[in-house]
């Protein structure tokens, strides 16, 4: 699928959930078990994207210190945890990282 | 046009301090898609067809693993189901306004417009203008989306393609999720998607992906249950 329908096509649904219950109004009511289920939608999906980025560098399982990916996760872990501020996580998991790779002359 | 445009204006106001944080993730989402080897033109039509921050992050993480366009739909549909949930909120105090507006506003309808319109509509009810502070929340949040984008672009291609600048992704959902794991059923939700996510890595289409989130709102929902 080229780049352009892929975008249309995620650019539809998106519109047509955020447009659903506006034009629905009245007409139809959301299962309460969806509702439910809708709260455990952003940490299920963005775990499971953040997992495979940290542990899996190559394809395959690497708890090793040299996995600097990890480390720098674990970091941003850290901060977002105590700070609960977004632009600081990312700042810090990103210099963490680069502080490993200079510093193992990976860059 | 007097009671109008103050209410425009007071949902822009209301909606800068959330600008703020919506400025830096625009900007790092132009220079990662770029990493991601998109062309500065899709790159940027993103964020105006789709308009949704996290999703389009998402999208250019697997664009850029080459998965497959039906399972990046898919993804971006499941990352965005959050969004019907702010529809049907805020749809008693839409009702009224032609379908024109109604059209319009449900573009807007993002996490941050929705923050600021839904508690001014929680405050004030349905008034003749009230939708032009929902208007105005919304098209200052779209200026800044589509500007930010656009300068991270161009940012983007200045930084040398050695820097991990794709770790700003996951860094980004860290941020995102661990301030919302406050209870144990959500916390259990994360870890089992995760586990998961690793185990069933290697399935064909990152189908992986799709069961780790359906595993993980599965083990959530259950243990809510229990409580």
């Amino acid at each position: 699928m080229n780049i352009w329908w892929i975008m249309g096509l995620g650019g539809v649904l998106t519109f047509g959930m955020r447009m659903s219950f506006i034009y629905l109004f009245g007409r139809f009511e959301i299962p309460a078990t969806v509702k439910r289920a809708l709260r455990f939608v952003p940490p299920a999906v963005l775990s499971a994207l953040i997992a495979p980025a940290l542990f899996l560098p190559n394809n395959s399982l690497d708890l090793r210190f040299s996995n600097f990916r990890l480390v720098a996760g674990v970091v941003a872990i850290l901060v977002a945890w105590r700070t609960k501020n977004t632009l600081l996580t990312i700042l810090a998991g990103m210099t963490a990282l680069l502080i490993l790779m200079l510093a193992a002359n990976h860059l | 046009m007097g009671q109008k445009l103050k209410n425009f204006r007071a949902g822009v106001r209301a909606e800068s301090p959330l600008l703020i944080g919506v400025f830096p993730f625009g900007l790092i989402y132009g220079a990662l898609a770029l990493g991601a080897g998109l062309a500065p033109a899709p790159a940027q039509m993103m964020s105006s067809i789709v308009f949704a921050g996290s999703s389009q992050f998402v999208a250019v993480q697997l664009l850029h693993e080459s998965a497959p366009g039906l399972v990046i739909v898919l993804t971006i549909a499941v990352v965005n189901l959050r969004h019907m949930l702010y529809s049907a909120s805020i749809a008693p105090y839409v009702e009224h306004l032609p379908a024109r507006w109604k059209t319009l506003l449900a573009y807007l309808l993002t996490d941050e417009a929705y923050a600021a319109s839904i508690l001014q509509y929680e405050k004030e009810g349905v008034t003749p203008t009230g939708h032009w502070f929902f208007f105005g929340a919304g098209l200052a949040l779209w200026i800044t989306w589509q500007v930010s984008s656009a300068l991270g672009i161009f940012l983007g291609a200045a930084i040398p393609s050695s820097w991990p600048l794709d770790f700003a992704v996951p860094a980004t959902f860290i941020a995102l999720v661990i301030p919302v794991l406050k209870d144990k059923p959500i916390v259990a939700a994360a870890v089992s998607a995760g586990v998961v996510a690793l185990l069933a890595y290697n399935l064909p289409f990152k189908l992986g992906l799709i069961l780790a989130a359906l595993v993980g709102i599965f083990v959530g929902m259950v243990l809510e249950n229990r409580a």
